[in-house]
C-alpha cells in the first residue's frame, strides 16, 4: 500500500530527524586545543567589551591574554568543563559565562523559548483543526476531479491573481 | 547657533503639541457634530499645516547641529565630545548620529519627514490621514520633549572652551557608519506611519482593508530601509571590529533585529487581511509591537539598560522612554477593547494544510524567534531582578536556541508558496513538493560526499554541530531554492504558451504583472542565498602567529608571507601596518595590508581588516598589533567560507524589495475587433468624415 509505505518512511525520517537533533545536542569536545576553543566561546572577556573570551582581539585588552592563559592552565591541570566554568564563576563572577547555567532560575533561559514555541505550536494548530471542523465544507471539494480543476485555475490565474 | 537651534527644537514642540491638540479636537468634533465657533475642518487643516512646519523646525535644528560640527564650534558640549577640528568631512556629518542627543534628534527629524510627506499625501483619504498625522505628532512630541529637556543636542560646554574637540569614537570612523544609522533609523522611524495608520483606522473604525493599501509602500520601504541598516552594520563589524564575524548576538543587533521580525511577519499576515478579511486582531497587534519594539531598541541602544558593545553610558532617559511605552501601550488596549468588534474575521481556516495556515506558521516562527531574542537580551535584568545577579545571555544561547527556529522558518519559506489557498489535496502536495525533495536530498548527498559529515567534523573525529546545522541550511537551500524556481518557471510558461515569448522574457512579463508575488519571491531567493552564506559560518579556519620579516604562515589554500611593516599618519590618526605577500599553489597572487590606527583626538585605537573575497571564501587578515614582550607583530589570518553569498543574498533582497514596490501591470487584453450591425445614418446627415468613422468598425477593449 503506498500510503503505508509514505507514512512508514515520514515515521522514520521523523525518528532519525529527532536522534540527529538528540545527538548533537549531546556531544561535546574532548581534545585539549579543541577543548580551548570550546571554552573560550563559553566564557566571556571580562574587561567590559562584551565580547566571547575566544574572539575578543581588541588592541590594548587587560584581561583577555590573562584569561586565556588561565584557561589553558586550567585545561592542561586535567579539570574537567564544569569545574573549569565554574572556577572562572567563582572568580569572576557569573557574567563570565556566555550563557546562562542550566541549573535553578537560569534554567528557565534555556525553557521558556521551547516552552512558549511548543505552546503556540499546538494552540495554533488546535484552532486551525477547530475552525476546520466547526465549517459545513462538501467534501466534494476535495476529490481529484475538484483538485485537478483548481490546479488549473491556478496555473492559468496564476500570474494576475494577486497571490502573494 | 546654539541659540538658534534651541529656539527651532522650541519651535519644533509647541508645533507638535498644537499639531496633536487641534487635530484631535478637530476630530473629536467631526466624530460628536458639535457645533463651534471654527469648523471642525479648518482646524484639522491648521493642524495639518503645524505638522509641516515643525518639520520645517526640527530640520532648521538639524542645520544647526551640523553646521555647528563643520564650524568647529566647540562651545556646544556634544560638538565637543563627538568631533575634532581633524576629522574629516563625512565623518563630521555623522556626529550628527554619533551621541545620544544627536541621535534623538535624528529620530525627531526623520519622523518629521515621515510626517511631512504624510501630511502632504492627505487628499488620498483626509480623515484617515488626519487621525495618522495627530498619532504621529504625539509620538513627534515625545521625541522633541527629550530633546528640548532631557537630552540636549545643544547644551553648552561648562567651563573653558577647549581648543579642540575629543574626536569622534574611532569604531564609527569607518564609511559604512555614515550610511548604516540612518538607515537603520530611517527602518526604526519608519514603523511609526504604519503603527498610526493602524492605530486611526481602528480609532475611526476605518471600513475595510483600504489602509492596509495605503500603508503598504510604507511598510515595505521601512523594512527595506531597516533590513539594509542591519546589513550594513554587520558588514561594519565584519570591516571593522576584526573578530572575523558579522553577528555576535549584541543586545543592540538584537534591538534592531526584533522589529525587523515582526515587521516581516506583519507583511506576511497582512496578505491575509487583504485577500481574506483574516487576522484583522493579529494585524493589528503585530503593528503595535513592532512600534513598541522600536522603541524598545532605542531605549536599550540610548539609556544602557543592558551591556553592550554599542549602548551608551546610563542616562535619565530610560525613565522618560519606559513611561512612554506605558502609554502607547495602554493606548493599543484601550482602543483595541473599544473597537475590536470592528476586527471580526470574515473567513476563518479551512484546513491545516493551505497557503493561510502557512502565513499563520510563518507569523507563529517568526514571533517566536522575535520572543527567543527579547528573552535572551532580557533576561540578564530579569535575572538581576529575581536572582540579585546578572548574569550573561551571548552567542551559545542564540546559537543553540535561535538557529533551530530559523531553519524551520526557511523549511516554512520553501512550503509555503507552493501551497494553495483554502485547501490542497496530498495529491497536489506530492506534485508540487516532488522536484524539490528530489533537490535537498541531491543537495545532501552532494554535501556529504564534499565533506560535510556532521558525524566526524570536529578535530577528535565527534559529531559537530555546526556542521549539522550548516547541512541542514545548504539541503533546505536548495529545496526551497527549486521550488521558487519551479513557481517561477510554471508562471513563465503558461504566459509563454499564451504570448510565444521566449522563456526569459516570460519570466519578465509574469514578474511585472505581479510585482508583489515575484518581487517577494526575489526576496526569498535573497533570503536562501543569505542562508547559505551564513552557514559558511561552519567551516570558518583561523590562525594567528607572530610574523617576522619573511616569515610565513598558512591558512586554507594560502600561504601569508611578510615582505614589510610600515607607519603613516596625518593628522587624524597614525596607522602602522603589514604588507603580506600571499601564495598560492606556489605562485605569488596578491597582497594586503591589514592595519592599525590610533585616532589622534581620542588617543582610541582601531584595526582596519583587510579582506580579499572571492565566491567560495573570504581570506581576512587582522593587524593585531606587537607583542610587548618580542616586540613582533602579531598577524590573525581567518579563511572564512561562503561570506560574499551573504552581502550577495542582501543585494537580491534589496532588489526583490524595489520590485514589490513597483506597481503591477494591468492584466494584458487583446483588442478584439467586433462586428457590429450597420444602422442608418441619423438625420441630418453626418459629415462625410463622420459617417465614414460611425460606419467603420469599433474596437473594443477589454475591461481590467
Amino acid at each position: 500500500m503506498p500510503t503505508s509505505l509514505g507514512s512508514t518512511f515520514w515515521e522514520r525520517a521523523l525518528q532519525a530527524g529527532t536522534l540527529a537533533i538528540v545527538v548533537c545536542f549531546t556531544m561535546g569536545a574532548s581534545d585539549a586545543g579543541l577543548r580551548f576553543n570550546d571554552l573560550g566561546h563559553r566564557l566571556m572577556c571580562t574587561c567590559g567589551c562584551a565580547q566571547l573570551l575566544g574572539e575578543c582581539n581588541h588592541v590594548g585588552c587587560t584581561e583577555s591574554g590573562r584569561e586565556r592563559a588561565e584557561l589553558s592552565a586550567a585545561i592542561a591541570s586535567g579539570l574537567s568543563d564544569k569545574e573549569i566554568l565554574d572556577s572562572f564563576a567563582r572568580k569572576y563572577g557569573a557574567t563570565v559565562l556566555a550563557a546562562p547555567s542550566t541549573q535553578g532560575f537560569n534554567l528557565v533561559a534555556w525553557i521558556a523559548p521551547f516552552a512558549v514555541f511548543l505552546a503556540a505550536l499546538l494552540g495554533t494548530i488546535l484552532l486551525v483543526r477547530h475552525w476546520s471542523v466547526g465549517r459545513t465544507q462538501p467534501s466534494e471539494t476535495h476529490t481529484p476531479e475538484m483538485d485537478a480543476l483548481r490546479e488549473r485555475i491556478r496555473r492559468e490565474t496564476d500570474a494576475a491573481d494577486g497571490g502573494f | 547657533m546654539a541659540t538658534f537651534g534651541v529656539l527651532a527644537l522650541l519651535i519644533a514642540l509647541a508645533l507638535a503639541a498644537y499639531n496633536l491638540i487641534a487635530g484631535t479636537v478637530a476630530l473629536r468634533l467631526l466624530a460628536t457634530g458639535q457645533p463651534a465657533r471654527i469648523s471642525p475642518e479648518r482646524l484639522a487643516d491648521t493642524a495639518r499645516r503645524a505638522g509641516i512646519a515643525g518639520f520645517i523646525a526640527v530640520s532648521g535644528a538639524a542645520f544647526a547641529l551640523v553646521w555647528s560640527v563643520f564650524a568647529n564650534d566647540f562651545s556646544i558640549a556634544y560638538i565637543m565630545e563627538h568631533s575634532n577640528r581633524a576629522l574629516p568631512a563625512p565623518y563630521k556629518f555623522a556626529a550628527l548620529w554619533s551621541g545620544q542627543e544627536g541621535s534623538l534628534l535624528l529620530w525627531a527629524w526623520l519622523l518629521g519627514a515621515y510626517g511631512f510627506v504624510l501630511r502632504l499625501r492627505h487628499h488620498t483619504d483626509v480623515k484617515l490621514y488626519a487621525y495618522a498625522g495627530a498619532i504621529l505628532a504625539a509620538v513627534q512630541v515625545f521625541f522633541l520633549a527629550i530633546v528640548n529637556f532631557a537630552a540636549p543636542p545643544f547644551a553648552l560646554t561648562q567651563g573653558a572652551i577647549p581648543e579642540d574637540g575629543f574626536g569622534l569614537n574611532a569604531l564609527l570612523q569607518y564609511p559604512e557608519m555614515v550610511i548604516h544609522p540612518p538607515m537603520l533609523y530611517l527602518g526604526y522611524v519608519g514603523f511609526s506611519v504604519p503603527f498610526a495608520f493602524a492605530l486611526a483606522a481602528l480609532m475611526m473604525r476605518y471600513p475595510g482593508e483600504k489602509w492596509i493599501k495605503i500603508t503598504r509602500v510604507w511598510t515595505l520601504t521601512t523594512w527595506l530601509f531597516l533590513t539594509c541598516g542591519i546589513f550594513l552594520g554587520m558588514h561594519w563589524a565584519y570591516a571593522v571590529l576584526g573578530w572575523g564575524g558579522y553577528w555576535g548576538w549584541d543586545p543592540v543587533e538584537n534591538a534592531s533585529f526584533m522589529p525587523w521580525l515582526t515587521g516581516t511577519a506583519f507583511m506576511h499576515s497582512v496578505m491575509m487581511q487583504e485577500k481574506k478579511g483574516m487576522m484583522k486582531s493579529w494585524n493589528v497587534w503585530l503593528i503595535f509591537c513592532t512600534f513598541l519594539l522600536t522603541l524598545l531598541g532605542t531605549l536599550l541602544t540610548r539609556a544602557g539598560l543592558v551591556s553592550s558593545v554599542h549602548a551608551f553610558a546610563q542616562s535619565s532617559i530610560g525613565t522618560w522612554f519606559v513611561v512612554f511605552m506605558g502609554i502607547v501601550l495602554a493606548v493599543c488596549i484601550f482602543t483595541y477593547i473599544l473597537q475590536r468588534s470592528h476586527l471580526k474575521a470574515e473567513h476563518q481556516l479551512e484546513s491545516l494544510v493551505s497557503r493561510e495556515s502557512s502565513f499563520l506558521f510563518n507569523n507563529l516562527v517568526l514571533l517566536t524567534a522575535c520572543f527567543v531574542i527579547l528573552w535572551g537580551t532580557l533576561f540578564p535584568v530579569l535575572s538581576e531582578y529575581v536572582q540579585g545577579s546578572k548574569v550573561t545571555v551571548g552567542a551559545p544561547f542564540y546559537n543553540r536556541v535561535a538557529v533551530p527556529i530559523g531553519l524551520f522558518l526557511l523549511f516554512l519559506t520553501g512550503v509555503g508558496p507552493l501551497l494553495p489557498w483554502r485547501a490542497t489535496s496530498l495529491r497536489a502536495i506530492r506534485r508540487n513538493f516532488i522536484l524539490p525533495t528530489v533537490a535537498l536530498w541531491a543537495t545532501v548527498i552532494v554535501c556529504i560526499a564534499v565533506g560535510v559529515r556532521p558525524w566526524s567534523a570536529s578535530p577528535d573525529g565527534g559529531f559537530d554541530t555546526g556542521s549539522f546545522y550548516a547541512l541542514i541550511g545548504f539541503a533546505l537551500s536548495a529545496a526551497v531554492f527549486t521550488a521558487i524556481v519551479s513557481e517561477f518557471l510554471r508562471g513563465a510558461a503558461v504566459i509563454a504558451k499564451q504570448t510565444r515569448r521566449n522563456l526569459l522574457s516570460s519570466i519578465y512579463q509574469l514578474t511585472r504583472r505581479n510585482t508583489r508575488r515575484y518581487g517577494g519571491y526575489f526576496i526569498h531567493i535573497g533570503v536562501v542565498i543569505v542562508v547559505v552564506g551564513l552557514s559558511g559560518a561552519a567551516f570558518n579556519k583561523s590562525v594567528e602567529k607572530e610574523l617576522a620579516l619573511h616569515d610565513k604562515m598558512s591558512v586554507g589554500p594560502y600561504t601569508l608571507e611578510c615582505v614589510g611593516f610600515t607607519q603613516d599618519s596625518n593628522p587624524n590618526y597614525n596607522s602602522e601596518f603589514a604588507m603580506l605577500d600571499v601564495y598560492s599553489g606556489g605562485k605569488k597572487q596578491f597582497q594586503m595590508t591589514p592595519e592599525k590606527r590610533v585616532y589622534l583626538a581620542s588617543q582610541q585605537p582601531q584595526t582596519m581588516v583587510a579582506v580579499h573575497s572571492v565566491p567560495g571564501w573570504d581570506l581576512y587578515v587582522v593587524y593585531e598589533g606587537t607583542n610587548p614582550d618580542t616586540d613582533q607583530p602579531i598577524i590573525k589570518a581567518f579563511l572564512n567560507p561562503l561570506v560574499g553569498w551573504l552581502w550577495a543574498g542582501v543585494v537580491l533582497i534589496v532588489l526583490g524589495t524595489i520590485v514589490a514596490l513597483v506597481p503591477s501591470l494591468k492584466p494584458l487584453t487583446a483588442a478584439t475587433k467586433v462586428p457590429v450591425l450597420r444602422t442608418a445614418p441619423a438625420d441630418p446627415v453626418l459629415h462625410p468624415t463622420d459617417q465614414k468613422r460611425s460606419a467603420g468598425t469599433p474596437v473594443m477593449k477589454g475591461g481590467d
